[in-house]
């Protein structure tokens, strides 16, 4: 599987130091990428791949250290330097212009001709299709695309400027594992070119399923360097966490009650006007996890938000604990019982310019014992902050600290203890461990689980599939806007979920 | 014979006063394409208006006046283009201010010219293109103007074709989208907003010019009297687009003219004549809600400063 390869790096990074306020993203760390490797660079949320990578390729400057390209000192002061150093970037949140066409895309930066640019650019891109196996449209708008197709763009955008050095951040967590599975023969087919390829990663079976090296890092520093097949999985977690990881969460079997959550028939349309929820029924019992599992984008977002009250619902009902909950103002709904832990935490979950304690009882300030009479009775909120944050293990130096300032797992416990605090009878939770590492993962996780055995209803959204393996009772997988099942996860494996992602019915 | 006449004057006004409100709004739409919105629009003109009456009144030279009233309309558009590319600040904030100083300068400077009219030879006049202008009704509307109406006409032309079908054309539309792809491609964010930014300004110079040295060559207090905002109005009216924008500004000024004239066959017509405010008012109140804005398909990027190492 991997190729010998010698000869000069690509790429050797010495002593990279980026400080961002308050964190240390990069702590003198060194870095080297050969020609014909994929490289992969393994590391938690936050430990400071993306950073590194970012700084590799000019859009992020270096605070100290030194970087080679084929052997030459460089500086890169922008993409547009690291372009010409042959380096091409497939970032973890795609830049690419939606009302665009893939061809459009591509002329922006490529063309060569002034008139007409978008003939040359469709000749070229295929060319790649040809050699590497990758299929795009070019006539396609980027809104059409999945985000798998979306990626293909990216990378052809990286090969059309001629990059011999191909960095990938996190390719496999917008993609199906069929997809996931693609990409790796792209990436093989590269290899033999002799291109050298960075490989971003959190998930240890990917490195072991491509990789030729591995960098682990862990908070800013490189851990170390290894040959693949001279790791173990465990070794490269203990490297990557810095302690002992457990791989199963224990989960006893669910006893579902009555039906907390019930939607019929719902319909929902996405930003652009067009149904991005198209006549969607389940129900979720009291005991119970059920997860919905499938690529981002193919309308769990407007699923979510359409039950906790913050989009429209166009046809179809949703009823809390038997009441009619269609259309209700988000208020109204989250006191007939519903917590929400949404996505983008920063955006919809907290109020980051407030201060903890503020955050704290967002979604019940406005009753007593917090307000009195048209005042707010701040030792009241002062004093629930105080216990949230013991009772969750918020780190923080004080209630009055801007919520803006905490970690992500921080941030995301004050937003889980604030919405359980209320005592939902259902808990609708949206990526609730993204972007977290591994002991705020754990401790999210266990608790949902907990609260199941609590008696609640707990509808959970997730484009990590382990997670909603590992979590749920039954688990609905959604393509483009409807369930295309739903089934229990003892009784289907991952392959099957996976395809199933894909909109391909496989019915066990 | 007279309701032919009638409606050939209509046109041919209507056309006329078209023409600022389509050079303004061509500039506003490459400055909002690349997600700079200039709300300056009225205060380049004004100045741009005066500049160019003081120095076709000085120099008796009316294309000296126009280079003279598009460099500065250009010079603050780029006070705007510092202010929101440069330092990042709130365009919305910069460009009211822009209005207000532009309005305000051009009213103060401009007081020892009011009243004053500029010789013949240092205006444009219309000028019959034989044989095109003995076509009936249609070929005095169109073939019997001064250059810059013909300037104009042109510019949205090539102006489209620009946007549309040429690289460059792609790079500001993708600008005023998702800047951080351009960016990411090795293009110049901020070089493409300020250049764009100053075409905006140019243009809008340019319709001050031909307010004030064609369209009325006499210098009045409140000379654009709203016609930035009705140029704004036609931005978002037209989506963003050259040709809907020309199409739509005749339309403006075909209805702006009709009031005009109607008065002087004694139809008491104030509807008529507010009505081009009336509609800008309702266009610039639509396109002022975001959800409005991103269903009409403004550019993503809007308004919207943009810098690298934010998240
Ligand atoms: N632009 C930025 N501004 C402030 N802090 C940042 C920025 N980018 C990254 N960080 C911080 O730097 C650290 C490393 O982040 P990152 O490189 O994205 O990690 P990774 O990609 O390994 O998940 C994190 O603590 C993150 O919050
Ligand atoms: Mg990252």
């Amino acid at each position: 599987m991997t190729r010998a390869s010698n000869g000069e790096p690509l790429v050797r990074m010495e002593g990279i130091v980026k400080r961002f306020p308050g964190v240390l993203a990069n702590d003198h760390v060194d870095f080297e990428l050969l020609p014909g490797e994929i490289h992969a660079l393994l590391g938690e949320n936050g430990a400071g791949k993306t950073t590194l990578m970012n700084i590799l390729y000019g859009i992020y400057q270096p605070d100290e250290g030194q970087i080679f390209v084929k052997g030459r000192r460089v500086r890169i002061r922008s993409p547009r330097d690291a372009i010409r150093l042959g380096i091409g970037m497939v970032h973890q949140h795609f830049l690419l212009v939606d009302k665009h066409t893939v061809a459009e895309n591509l002329a922006m930066g490529y063309a060569k001709s002034f008139l007409n640019p978008l003939r040359e650019v469709k000749a070229r891109i295929r060319d790649f299709t040809e050699r590497y196996g990758i299929q795009v449209d070019p006539d396609a708008y980027i809104w059409q695309l999945s985000v798998g197709e979306q990626q293909k763009v990216e990378i052809v955008k990286a090969l059309y400027a001629g990059a011999d050095i191909l960095i990938l951040d996190e390719p496999t967590s917008v993609l199906t594992p069929q997809e996931a599975r693609d990409l790796f023969n792209v990436l093989r087919r590269m290899r033999e070119d002799g291109k050298g390829i960075v490989f971003i990663t959190h998930k240890l079976s990917e490195v072991f399923e491509v990789a030729d090296r591995v960098t682990v890092m862990r908070r800013g520093k490189v851990v170390g360097t290894l040959r693949v097949e001279e790791a173990t999985k465990e070794a490269l977690a203990r490297m990557m966490v810095g302690r002992d990881v457990v791989f199963e969460l224990e989960r006893t079997p669910g006893r579902p009650g009555e039906p907390v959550l019930e939607v019929r028939d719902l319909t929902v349309l996405g930003d652009r006007g067009r149904e991005a929820v198209r006549g969607v029924s389940f129900e979720v019992r009291e005991g119970e996890i059920f997860g919905i599992a499938g690529v981002a984008g193919n309308g769990q977002r407007e699923l979510v938000q359409a039950i906790v009250g913050l989009r429209r619902v166009k046809s179809g009902s949703v009823r809390v604990t038997g009441v009619d909950a269609t259309n209700r103002s988000p208020r109204e709904i989250a006191e007939l019982g519903v917590g929400h832990i949404p996505e983008e935490r920063l955006k919809f979950g907290i109020v980051p310019d407030m201060s903890v304690a503020e955050n704290s009882v967002l979604k019940s300030y406005y009753r007593p014992p917090y307000r009195k009479g048209l005042l707010l009775d701040y030792g009241e909120i002062r004093r629930t902050a105080e216990s949230l944050i013991n009772e969750y293990e918020i780190a923080v130096p004080s209630p009055d600290t801007r919520a803006r300032l905490l970690s992500g797992g921080n941030m995301q416990k004050l937003i889980v203890g604030r919405e359980i605090r209320r005592d939902p009878k259902l808990i609708v939770a949206s990526n609730p461990t993204f972007g977290l590492d591994v002991g705020a993962t754990e401790y999210i996780r266990k608790l949902l689980l907990r609260k199941r055995d609590e008696r609640k209803a707990i509808l959970l959204v997730s484009g990590d599939l382990d997670e909603v393996i590992q979590l749920s009772d039954r688990i609905a997988v959604m393509f483009e806007g409807r369930f295309v099942g739903i089934v229990r996860p003892e009784e289907v494996t991952r392959e099957e979920i996976g395809l199933m992602m894909s909109g391909s019915e496989v019915l066990p | 014979m007279i309701e032919a006449k009638l409606v050939e004057n209509i046109l041919w006004i209507g056309l006329r006063s078209a023409t600022p409100l389509l050079l303004a709004a061509l500039g506003e739409i490459y400055a909002e394409r690349s997600g700079i919105l200039n709300l300056g629009v009225e205060g380049m003109m004004a100045v741009g208006a005066l500049s160019s009456f003081a120095t076709a009144l000085v120099t008796g030279n009316p294309w000296l006046g126009v280079l003279i009233g598009m460099l500065s309309g250009g010079l603050l558009a780029m006070i705007h283009g510092a202010i929101s590319i440069g330092l990042k600040g709130n365009q919305v904030v910069s460009g009211l201010a822009l209005t207000m100083f532009g309005l305000g300068l051009s009213s103060v400077l401009g007081r020892v010219y009011v009243g004053n009219q500029l010789p013949v030879e240092a205006r444009f006049l219309p000028k019959p293109v034989e044989p095109l202008s003995s076509i009936p009704v249609l070929g005095r509307v169109l073939f019997d103007q001064d250059p810059l109406f013909y300037i104009s006409l042109l510019l949205a032309l090539v102006m489209w074709f620009l946007l549309y079908r040429t690289k460059y054309g792609i790079i500001i539309r993708s600008t005023g989208e998702n800047p951080a792809a351009v960016d990411a491609m090795g293009i110049s964010v901020n070089r493409v907003r300020y250049l764009s930014t100053l075409i905006g300004g140019v243009l809008a110079g340019l319709a001050g010019a031909y307010l004030s040295v064609a369209y009325n060559p006499a210098w009045i207090e409140n000379m654009t009297a709203g016609r930035g905002w009705i140029a704004l109005a036609l931005v978002i009216f037209s989506l963003w687009d050259p040709i809907r924008a020309l199409l739509g500004s005749y339309l403006f000024g075909v209805v702006e003219a009709s009031g005009y004239t109607l008065q002087a066959y004694g139809y008491s017509q104030w509807l008529l004549n507010g009505l081009p405010y009336l509609l800008t008012i309702i266009i610039l109140t639509l396109g002022a809600t975001e959800s409005m804005r991103r269903r009409m398909g403004a550019p993503a990027a809007l308004g919207r400063p943009y810098e690298r190492e934010e998240r």
